[in-house]
């Protein structure tokens, strides 16, 4: 097949056509695009982009705002990232045991995964009422007094975590039960012949093995932390006092509620270039951890 | 032995019973909200299960409010999405799989890149594009994005290299043109992956919020993620309205998980192993 025959040019290019148009039209022009945006100001609706130079990256830098939000996005990557992986690669493990009846658990833990973002938001806002909710009546079952959850600055960024890690556990648990299948089973033998106990079989072979399936999950919960939007602007609209504001809650809102465009392209570039910086470091990080057979 | 590996099952049982547990409680609690009247919303203690049974949010929802358009609505923006991505990328993942030609890795690795730039990033100049075009606002500007998914060009490229060149080859020297080998060969050998991918989109764009919340603004187009969310700032706190209408709009999808779960369950792992 490596010969190429004339006639399969105009097939190649055929085929690869719609693929090439929407990757020109979805992607790259608009990449170029919101960078020229980015040094204009323009509330779309009347007029053209005025360019006004780095003043859009002047007034984010000069601001409190633009810390603000990428601490609370620290603040949710600390919590979640640990949590999320932590619970997934048990229930993982809980699945790879092969016990009887796991399959059933595996369809039922996928349930909030197939829950849009908007409907799982409601559903927990209601439950975290402070006053009249699921989760405080429970915890008052046994005495505890929880909190306003939503509406106390000191639980809001908690709360869009736990929420989070409900809905994305069935998920990425499935994802590492599919790395932790692959591992050949003769290794766990050849191990349990040589005396090792459980902590040592999981450090030494479970997880370099699965490793490459952590890195997936590492870099893809990474890029949906900086991409927070649905639970927040549902559960608490970026309240209470800032407190849950994020980056791509400021694009949408500097974009397409105060329709200051340019402002909000500029956001959107630095939200571009904080992905893909992290991304080229873990790539980078990764020959340090990351085992490939 | 038996009794350790006894007492091993149980326990493994019982750990995943209970997150399970935790994981469903809030829809339990969604269908209890959603059953209350206004009144027992407030009501202290909370009623776990409401002494009065009330339809009246369904009847609001459903009578009083767009959400059999918007399921219409979501119904036909996911088939068309889902359905352009297939086609699209099956279409380029054979030529990426079979083919060399000039500029085939360049072009491959700027695919690969994209992959890195959110929608967030472009969304504001494609609204741009697509309201110059006439197209915001219209079913055909939330689909057409979905004509570019790097995702499914490269889990089908994969795929297909293991398809042998041997059945290609037989196809051509039997006079067969390319597009015929791609319908009557590479698509009917491409089956699974094609049904992962079908899954796999059409939940993402059956959830997806982000872009349709920018294009469509007219009420009578929105999809029912939208539509919950715009209800949501509306009713803030009538939470049996809330919970009906979250409940509607999640039936469609858990309806088709019931019938094809395996297939849901069986394409993420896949994705893991990779």
């Amino acid at each position: 097949m490596k010969k190429l025959h004339k006639n399969f040019k105009f097939y190649i290019i055929i085929f690869l056509i719609p693929c090439s148009i929407g990757y020109l039209i979805f992607s790259l022009l608009p990449m170029i695009s919101a960078l020229y945006l980015s040094f204009t100001s323009w509330d779309v609706i009347g007029g053209t982009p005025n360019f006004i130079g780095a003043e859009n990256y002047q007034n984010i830098f000069d601001g409190d705002e633009f810390y603000r939000v990428m601490g609370n996005t620290f603040k949710f990557i600390i919590l979640y990232i640990p949590g999320i992986i932590i619970s997934s690669f048990l229930v993982a493990i809980l699945f790879d045991t092969k016990v009887k009846g796991v399959t059933g658990f595996r369809i039922l833990l996928f349930i909030p995964v197939l829950t849009s973002w908007v409907a799982g938001s409601i559903i927990w806002k209601s439950a975290l009422n402070g006053q009249y909710g699921l989760i405080n009546n429970i915890l008052g079952l046994i005495g505890i007094e929880g909190p306003g959850w939503l509406t106390d600055t000191k639980w809001s960024m908690v709360s869009v975590v736990l929420v989070s890690i409900w809905k994305d556990l069935g998920f990425f648990s499935l994802i590492i039960f599919g790395g932790l299948r692959g591992i050949d089973k003769t290794v766990y033998e050849a191990a349990e012949i040589d005396g090792a106990n459980s902590f040592q079989t999981l450090r030494r072979i479970t997880l370099p093995l699965v490793s490459p399936t952590l890195f997936f999950v590492l870099i893809t919960t990474m890029i949906n932390s900086f991409q927070l939007f649905p639970q927040v602007m549902v559960m608490t609209g970026g309240g209470p006092l800032g407190s849950t504001q994020v980056i791509v809650e400021r694009i949408y809102t500097y974009g397409f509620k105060y329709f200051n465009m340019g402002y909000a392209a500029a956001l959107s570039m630095i939200l571009l270039i904080v992905i893909v910086s992290i991304t080229i470091i873990q790539l980078i990080l990764q020959k340090k951890w990351v085992f490939y057979e | 032995m038996n009794k350790k590996l006894k007492l091993k099952s149980l326990s493994v049982i019982a750990i995943l019973f209970l997150i399970t547990a935790v994981s469903l409680v809030p829809f339990l609690w969604m269908i209890s909200t959603s059953l209350k009247n206004s009144s027992a919303l407030m009501a202290v203690p909370i009623e776990w299960i409401p002494k009065k049974v009330s339809f009246d949010s369904f009847v609001k929802v459903l009578k009083e409010l767009p959400f059999l358009k918007s399921l219409m609505n979501s119904v036909a923006i996911t088939l068309g999405s889902t359905i352009l991505t297939l086609v699209s990328s099956s279409l380029a993942a054979f030529i990426f799989a079979k083919f060399e030609f000039k500029f085939k890795n360049l072009i491959f690795i700027l695919f690969l890149a994209s992959m890195m730039v959110p929608i967030q990033v472009t969304g504001i100049p494609i609204f741009i594009i697509l309201t110059k075009l006439g197209l915001n606002n219209s079913f055909i500007g939330v689909i057409a994005p979905s004509i570019f998914n790097v995702f499914a060009i490269f889990l089908l490229r994969q795929y297909m290299k293991n398809i042998s060149n041997e059945f290609i080859e037989a196809a051509l020297i039997d006079g067969a043109n390319l597009f015929q080998v791609y319908l009557k060969i590479i698509v009917p050998m491409s089956l699974v992956p094609l049904t992962t991918l079908f899954v796999i989109n059409f939940m993402s764009y059956w959830n997806d919020y982000f872009w349709p919340l920018i294009i469509l603004t007219d009420p009578n187009k929105v999809t029912l993620p939208v539509l919950l969310s715009k209800l949501n700032t509306q009713y803030a706190t009538e939470y049996n309205t809330l919970m009906a209408g979250s409940l509607v709009s999640m039936t469609p999808i858990l309806v088709v998980y019931t019938f094809a779960q395996k297939y849901f369950i069986r394409g993420i792992q896949e994705g893991g192993i990779k």
